[in-house]
């Protein structure tokens, strides 16, 4: 086990960022292989097994166990051919980890993919890479290249539309069969029936990169790499009010506490972080201290890893009015197909944001609680499930912040000005 | 088996007729779309639910055998 105190990039057999830094751009082919050494020619069989001992959970945000994830296509596949589609859509606002991965670490991507093909039995690898993420794009496009005799041909980059729910694993299927990038009726879910019908692998970039560590290190160098109870390693983007915004890769089962002082500390005068992104949850600033982050601890206690998303709200900022910010993004991002999301995620959008701006209706807290209980199972994708989970942590976290509001106080508002 | 009630999220528009037909288990949100009632249907409303299945004229809503590990939609 590491401490909490060592980064993971100056331990032997380090993690995802060990080697040049994250600023230095793409690590070339053959830098990669001489740091970590060259792709194992481990079985499928082997491969699968390893996934699961390890407990590898995805790093897109849902959390699924790869390792089940892989047996399962494997299981679809058999006689047919799968796909992979490496996903690498990040759509999150507050997510920089996966494009920051992709773009200084390409080839470990790469590794994953290939690796992953081999397990599941695909012969087709499709990089699925957000269209923003431009350094992202040129460092794999230029891998691919590099690797040819690799990839034999089987692989393609597609650049994957703006959109928050553009990553969401039926909509990039969707994407690549049609070029419409919103989500389908499951099932089938993809794993039974994706891309040309056949099986797909839909995986994080993080997760695959994480699996070629694990297929050269073994699990049980995944096991030894966690804190406390917890096994593994992840990147965490860790933003707002701390000293060093940006990419951390920690120790899973780090706390809260130690990912801030990995980004420099936090600002005077924060009160709430976001955990997981904007489908996670809101936590007030003491009870998140201690919060260990990894998928099992975090579920136990209410909150979700996500995508790995830390944001610190500052202390000027009212968490009614960065909560309304987020709703209103997500309902912009319906991708209005499902009447619960289209109708309901727009009305507690706005009357959220009208509490924020304090002019409250009679009754819009009592009705953004009665709609934000009514919408979670009733979308085709778990969009409007995300949405209202952030709103829900957020009435309990911003509880009085809320009530003030609809009153047309802001509690915040009144305290900085008692400071200042 | 005991069935459950399914429903398409894309296709369903909102007409409301299955909540009209199948009042104990449906209801109809502020937007006029159907909430359904968690778990199997009682077997003594299981011909209703087959008439809101019929009924809906978009065929949003299907009836599928209970599976206890499949999330409720």
């Amino acid at each position: 086990m590491i401490g909490v105190d060592s980064p993971i990039s100056e331990v032997a057999n380090g993690g995802l960022l060990s080697g040049p830094s994250l600023d230095a751009g793409a690590e070339s082919p053959s830098a990669h292989r001489h740091r970590i050494g060259a792709l194992p020619s481990t079985s499928a069989a082997e491969l699968i097994a390893l996934m699961e001992a390890s407990g590898l959970q995805g790093r897109g945000g849902a959390g699924f166990p790869v390792g089940r994830k892989w047996r399962s296509v494997a299981d679809h596949a058999s006689g047919a051919r799968a796909v992979v589609l490496v996903n690498g859509a990040e759509g999150e606002p507050l997510s920089l980890k996966d494009r920051s991965l992709m773009a200084s670490r390409p080839n470990l991507v790469i590794d994953g993919a290939l690796l992953a093909a081999r397990a599941v039995g695909a012969d087709e690898i499709i990089f699925y890479v957000g269209a923003a993420h431009r350094a992202a794009e040129a460092a794999l496009r230029h891998a691919l290249a590099d690797r040819s005799a690799d990839v034999r041909g089987g692989a393609r980059l597609i650049q994957a539309p703006p959109g928050y729910v553009s990553g969401e694993e039926s909509a990039a299927v969707h994407f690549v069969e049609t070029g419409d990038a919103r989500p389908t009726a499951t099932p089938p879910r993809p794993f039974e029936r994706g891309v040309h019908g056949r099986p797909t692998l839909v995986q994080n970039v993080e997760s695959l990169a994480v699996a070629a560590l694990i297929a050269r290190y073994g699990d049980a160098w995944y096991h030894g790499m966690g804190v406390g109870m917890s096994s593994g390693l992840g990147l965490l983007t860790v933003s707002g009010a701390v000293n060093r915004p940006g990419v951390q890769e920690l120790a899973l089962g780090s706390t809260v506490a130690a990912a801030s002082m990995a980004a420099g500390g936090v600002r005077g005068g924060a009160h709430a972080v976001l955990l997981g992104g904007y489908f996670g949850t809101w936590a007030g600033l003491e009870e998140a201290r201690d919060l260990r982050l990894d998928q099992p601890s975090l579920r136990a206690r209410g909150f979700a890893l996500g995508c790995g998303v830390v944001h610190v709200l500052g202390g000027r900022t009212c968490g009614v009015e960065a909560s309304a910010r987020i709703m209103s993004y997500l309902a912009s991002q319906s991708t209005r197909q499902c009447g619960p999301c289209v109708f309901g995620l727009s009305a507690i959008a706005q009357a959220t944001g009208r509490l924020a701006s304090r002019s409250a209706q009679p009754g819009d807290l009592e009705r953004i609680r009665r709609w934000s209980g009514q919408i979670s199972g009733r979308g085709a994708c778990r969009h409007p499930d995300g949405a209202v989970g952030m709103l829900s942590s957020a009435l309990r976290v911003f509880g009085e912040d809320f009530a003030a509001h609809q009153q047309g106080r802001c509690v915040r508002a009144l305290s900085m000005a008692q400071v200042a | 088996m005991a069935d459950r009630l399914a429903i398409d999220r894309i296709r369903c528009d909102g007409h409301g007729l299955c909540a009209e037909l199948l009042s104990e288990v449906i209801s109809l949100d502020d937007w006029g779309y159907p909430i359904i009632k968690a778990g199997a249907i009682p077997s003594r409303l299981a011909e209703h639910a087959q008439r809101a299945v019929e009924a809906c004229p978009v065929l949003a809503l299907r009836l599928r055998a209970a599976d206890p590990a499949i999330p409720h939609k």
